[in-house]
């Protein structure tokens, strides 16, 4: 593979794979703290 | 008799008369590194064995890093099966809290901008006529995560681990220098103002925090399994951290072991110093790129943070895209003095860990995706 086929597949992919993945598991995160809220007295942040 | 007594004499002066040229350079900046970890405080942990690596293999004759050498011996054990960086990655999932995240997860994604600096400085290599595998490596220096380069480094480009270990842990300590007039540079004074409510930001439960290693590990996993090592055991430290069963491993994992393994690690960076492999122009243009590539983070982190102003009618405030590296909790601390600058009234701090927890497992997963593409690709 050459050199420009290789750099601009990983600038796109990496970057957009990267920001995805990362989007997903902040909703994934968001999903978890709402099933799973703090309770007052818990021990927590 | 005189001949055994010169034979001898000559034996002790073996060593002075096998020195090259670029020993005597390595050694100096060898004590160059030692000075700053020292003297400087600059991730001393690091660059003071990194330093005296580097002084020990420079020494001729002594062969230290030769066949059966003390220091061949720890670098194969360690480096190049990849254990040194994965076993400090527990450690570092048991020393972080990741609740500032968790609490507001958007900041995810000034951890992802933080991250472009890779995949920017990667293509600046490639077009400075790097190979392709040298580019990744020179690349993950922007990972600005000294574990994280050596495991990619190590592993796809070992003849550039001395170089890429050196600019990353060099230039995370130099975070509190270049990031404030990048960070001056980029926003407008109406930006730097902008108060951020902690108002609506709750405490996380105990169970969300024990789920989220977890979550975050089969996810992650699934989705860049080439970097499963990475972000699982990064993710095991926290989770022993956060169950609060296992505090004496947890104890081990953050003192012990990360103490025993940094100090075997650093000495192993430092043994692949050596002056005929490492004084060459290749090295001055990986440190050059290296120090690209944090500022390119750093850049993309805050252009995200005026996206995130913009998007937000103005509710965030940029200078917190700064801290989307993995540089924790150094750069969060950058972020809140810049902040308290322009504004007395201003708490970014909290905003800014979360960015900056974002930050590290961002440099984790940019790594992880990386090595998925790549494999994906057929390069690896």
């Amino acid at each position: 593979m050459d050199n420009l086929t290789f750099g601009i597949t990983i600038l796109v992919v990496g970057m957009g794979g990267t920001i995805i993945t990362l989007w997903v598991m902040s909703l994934i995160m968001r999903l978890l703290t709402r099933i799973f809220p703090y309770k007052e007295g818990e021990d927590g942040n | 008799m005189v001949e055994a007594i010169s034979n001898g004499l000559s034996g002790l002066a073996a060593g002075t008369l096998h020195l090259h040229w670029t020993n005597p350079v390595m050694i100096a900046i060898g004590c160059g590194l030692l000075y700053l970890g020292i003297k400087k405080d600059f991730e001393p942990l690091l660059l003071v064995p990194i330093g005296f690596g580097c002084i020990l293999v420079n020494i001729p004759l002594a062969d230290v890093m030769g066949e059966g050498g003390f220091l061949r011996t720890i670098y194969d054990a360690g480096v190049i099966t990849e254990l040194f960086p994965l076993l400090i990655f527990i450690g570092i999932g048991a020393m972080t809290d990741f609740s500032p995240l968790l609490q507001n997860p958007v900041t995810f994604l000034l951890g992802a901008a933080g991250q472009f600096g890779i995949f920017l400085t990667l293509g600046l290599a490639l077009l400075l006529g790097f190979t392709q595998l040298d580019a990744v490596a020179v690349g993950i220096i922007g990972a600005c995560d000294g574990p994280t380069a050596i495991y990619v480094s190590s592993q796809y480009a070992p003849h550039l681990l001395g170089a890429v270990s050196v600019a990353a842990y060099s230039y995370m300590s130099l975070v509190p220098v270049f990031q404030p007039p990048i960070m001056r540079f980029l926003t407008t004074q109406k930006e730097k103002n902008i108060i951020m409510s902690n108002k609506g930001i709750k405490p996380v439960s105990k169970t969300a925090k024990i789920l989220f290693p977890l979550v975050m590990t089969i996810c992650g996993g699934l989705i860049a399994p080439m970097g499963l090592p990475l972000i699982g055991t990064i993710m095991l430290g926290n989770l022993m951290r956060e169950s609060g069963a296992v505090s004496r491993l947890t104890k081990a994992s953050e003192n012990e072991i990360a103490n025993v393994v940094t100090l075997f690690l650093g000495l192993s960076v430092g043994a692949t110093m050596a002056g005929d492999a490492f004084l060459n122009p290749k090295t001055l243009l990986i440190l050059a790129l290296g120090f690209i590539a944090i500022c390119l983070d750093t850049v993309c982190g805050v252009l995200f943070g005026k996206l995130m102003c913009f998007l937000s009618g103005g509710k965030v405030n940029p200078l917190i895209g700064a801290a989307g590296i993995s540089a924790f909790p150094m750069s969060a601390r950058v972020v809140q003095r810049e902040g308290q600058k322009y504004n007395k009234r201003n708490y970014l701090l909290m905003h800014a860990m979360g960015a900056n927890a974002g930050g590290q497992i961002g440099s984790v997963m940019a790594a992880a995706v990386m090595l998925s593409v790549l494999k994906g690709m057929g390069i690896i």
